[in-house]
Order: C-alpha cells, then sequence, then structure tokens
C-alpha cells in the first residue's frame, strides 16, 4: 500500500507539469526566443505579470499567438509589431525609443550630467574659498593681526614671510 | 551670493514638479488601458465570423457600417455583462441606438439561452468563439463597448459596465461623431 502510495506521489510532478501550456519548438533557437518574448510581453489583465507569468486566459492566447508567429517564421519584431498594434505600447516592458518615450530613455542620463556638473561647480567654489580663508582674519594697515583664524605666532610668520615676498 | 540664493530654490521646484506628477497620478486609473484601435482610429478588424442568432449566417465588417453604433463585447461567463445587460436593453428599445454584440470567448448554446432569457438587445450578434476578432480588437476584459461611425470606425472604448453615467460620454462622442461625418 505504501509502495503504490509513494510510485503515485511520483507522478504527481508531471501531472502538475502538464497544466502549463506545453509548446513544441521545431528548433532550440525558436524556443529561446519564446521565452524572451513572453518574458518581455506585459499581459494586459493582469498588469505587472508578463505574459509568461500569468495565468490569466488572455495570457494564455497571447502565449499562443506568439508560438504561432515563431512556428510561422516571423521575426521578432513583426511579433512585438503585432502586439503593439493590438493593445499598444502598453504591452511592452522595454518601451521603444521614439518622442514620447525620450524622457524615460534619456531622462536619468540628463539627471546625471545635472547632478555630476553641481558636483564640479560645489567644488570649484570651495576650491575658491579655501585660500580667501586667511582674508577672514583681520588685517589693519597690511599687517595681519591674530584673531579667530590665525594665533599670534602664525600672523607674525604671515607677516614675515609677505615682507620678504616684497623685499624681493 | 545671488547664485546660492538660486540654489536654494531647487529642492521646493523639484518638490513642485514631483507634487504635480504624483497628483495626477491620483486620478488615472491604471487598470484603464489606451484601445490601439480608437486612439488612432482604426476600422475594426477584418473578420469573417457566423452570426450567434443564425449560424449560417457569416458575418464581416460590412455588416458593422452604416450608422453610428455601438459594439459591445460580452459573455455569459461574465458576471458585469449581466449587469449592464438590462441597461442595454433600455438603450436599445426606449433609445433606438443600434447595438453589435460580440460573444466572446463563450459557448454558443448558453448565449443563445441567455438572450432568450434577459432579452436581445443587439441587432446582430457575431459569434467569435475562440476570441480571435477580440484578440485582434485588443479586447482585454469583458464587458467592452465601442463607438462606431458609420465607416466601421473605431472612434472610443469603454472597458466595464456600461451605466447612465457612462452612457452620457458614449452619447456625447456618437453625438460629435454624427456631427463630423454631416460636415
Amino acid at each position: 500500500m505504501k509502495a503504490l502510495l509513494l510510485s503515485l506521489m511520483l507522478l504527481l510532478p508531471f501531472s502538475a507539469q502538464a497544466a502549463i501550456d506545453a509548446y513544441e519548438f521545431s528548433d532550440e533557437q525558436k524556443e529561446a526566443r519564446f521565452q524572451q518574448l513572453t518574458g518581455e510581453l506585459r499581459c494586459p489583465k493582469c498588469q505587472n505579470q508578463n505574459i509568461a507569468d500569468s495565468d490569466a486566459p488572455l495570457a494564455s492566447d497571447l502565449r499562443r499567438e506568439v508560438h504561432r508567429m515563431l512556428e510561422e517564421g516571423e521575426s521578432d519584431e513583426g511579433i512585438i509589431d503585432f502586439m503593439v498594434t493590438r493593445y499598444g505600447d502598453f504591452v511592452l516592458y522595454r518601451p521603444r525609443v521614439n518622442e514620447t518615450t525620450w524622457l524615460l530613455w534619456y531622462g536619468p542620463f540628463v539627471l546625471l550630467g545635472i547632478g555630476v556638473l553641481v558636483v564640479v561647480l560645489i567644488s570649484r567654489n570651495r576650491r575658491q574659498s579655501t585660500p580667501t580663508g586667511p582674508k577672514a582674519s583681520s588685517e589693519v594697515g597690511g599687517q595681519y593681526q591674530a584673531s579667530e583664524g590665525l594665533t599670534t605666532e602664525e600672523a607674525e610668520r604671515l607677516n614675515k614671510l609677505l615682507q620678504r615676498d616684497s623685499d624681493q | 551670493m545671488n547664485n546660492r540664493k538660486l540654489f536654494a530654490f531647487i529642492p521646493l521646484v523639484i518638490f513642485i514638479v514631483l507634487g504635480i506628477f504624483l497628483w495626477r497620478g491620483l486620478s488615472i486609473d491604471p487598470t484603464e488601458l489606451p484601445s490601439a484601435l480608437a486612439d488612432n482610429k482604426r476600422p475594426v478588424p477584418a473578420f469573417e465570423l457566423p452570426s450567434l442568432t443564425e449560424p449560417s449566417v457569416m458575418l464581416s465588417n460590412a455588416d458593422l457600417k452604416g450608422e453610428v453604433a455601438l459594439l459591445n463585447v460580452w459573455a455569459t461567463w461574465c458576471p458585469t455583462c449581466k449587469e449592464e445587460h438590462g441597461f442595454l436593453n433600455r438603450l436599445a428599445q426606449d433609445e433606438g441606438v443600434t447595438i453589435y454584440g460580440i460573444n466572446y470567448k463563450d459557448e454558443p448554446a448558453k448565449a443563445r439561452e441567455w438572450l432568450r432569457r434577459y432579452l436581445n438587445p443587439y441587432k446582430k450578434v457575431i459569434l467569435d468563439e475562440k476570441g480571435t476578432l477580440g484578440l485582434d480588437m485588443g479586447v482585454y476584459g469583458a464587458p467592452e463597448t465601442y463607438v462606431l461611425d458609420a465607416d466601421g470606425v473605431v472612434r472610443y472604448r469603454h472597458v466595464g459596465a456600461v451605466d447612465a453615467s457612462v452612457w452620457k460620454t458614449l452619447q456625447q462622442v456618437m453625438a460629435q461623431v454624427e456631427q463630423e461625418a454631416v460636415k
């Protein structure tokens, strides 16, 4: 009895597999293209699923159509056109590049460019403002004096150095 | 300094732009898809299918031409179709609207029984047992209702049940299509 049950259980995986529509392909390349296409086409009924994943009857119809067209020797482009003329651009998980999708495709690069520009501008501003730092300390009659930025010793050294420069 | 003041406004600008997009997103129904047929004013795709009511008669595009009409996709397995059926009956009887039907992926016997029991608002019913015409039209859920002009060109699509408020929109579209035809 146990053995019978066990052998029946072993059959389970096969019956489960039969529920998934089994398509036969004339060559392996077509099967790979089928996987690729059904993975990229979006199911219009059950949104946010591709037609490969969806259990909706409509998705199964669309898989059948994809299979039929592949076997008829249709190109990927032709199959995608077929879907778009019926269900619109909505079915494409990878939208085509055209005027309406330029923002979508190139927008991130534009944003990246703006980001880089801002970083460059900010760092340049910083670099310009660093050398002007000592100016923040008080300067009286061409002589630097001790302040928040400079200690007394530093002020004296700075004055000496400047003196030496102007002597030359 | 002036530059820095301008920079301070950038977050505000970003916030406003994002706000506009998100606010608009609230009023968009994601389940409502654009119709490739209606948006591009394409005719109903070519078909050659039997009539549900008279199976020996073949129907084609020519049968949908002649006047501004509604084309309703329905099936007995679709509960919302039952919901709208009474309203379609009223439209056909009281308002004299021409309605064509597509019986989509259904069992013909059941569909005929349905029309006997709940009355038939359709001038003609196309029997699309395998859903091929539905697929060509981009049908993704029954019920769907299309507005056709006199040349059989799709002008509008509504997905979901037709009720009084939807009918107002459909009526407007039909009036507009009729006006265009007069010009």
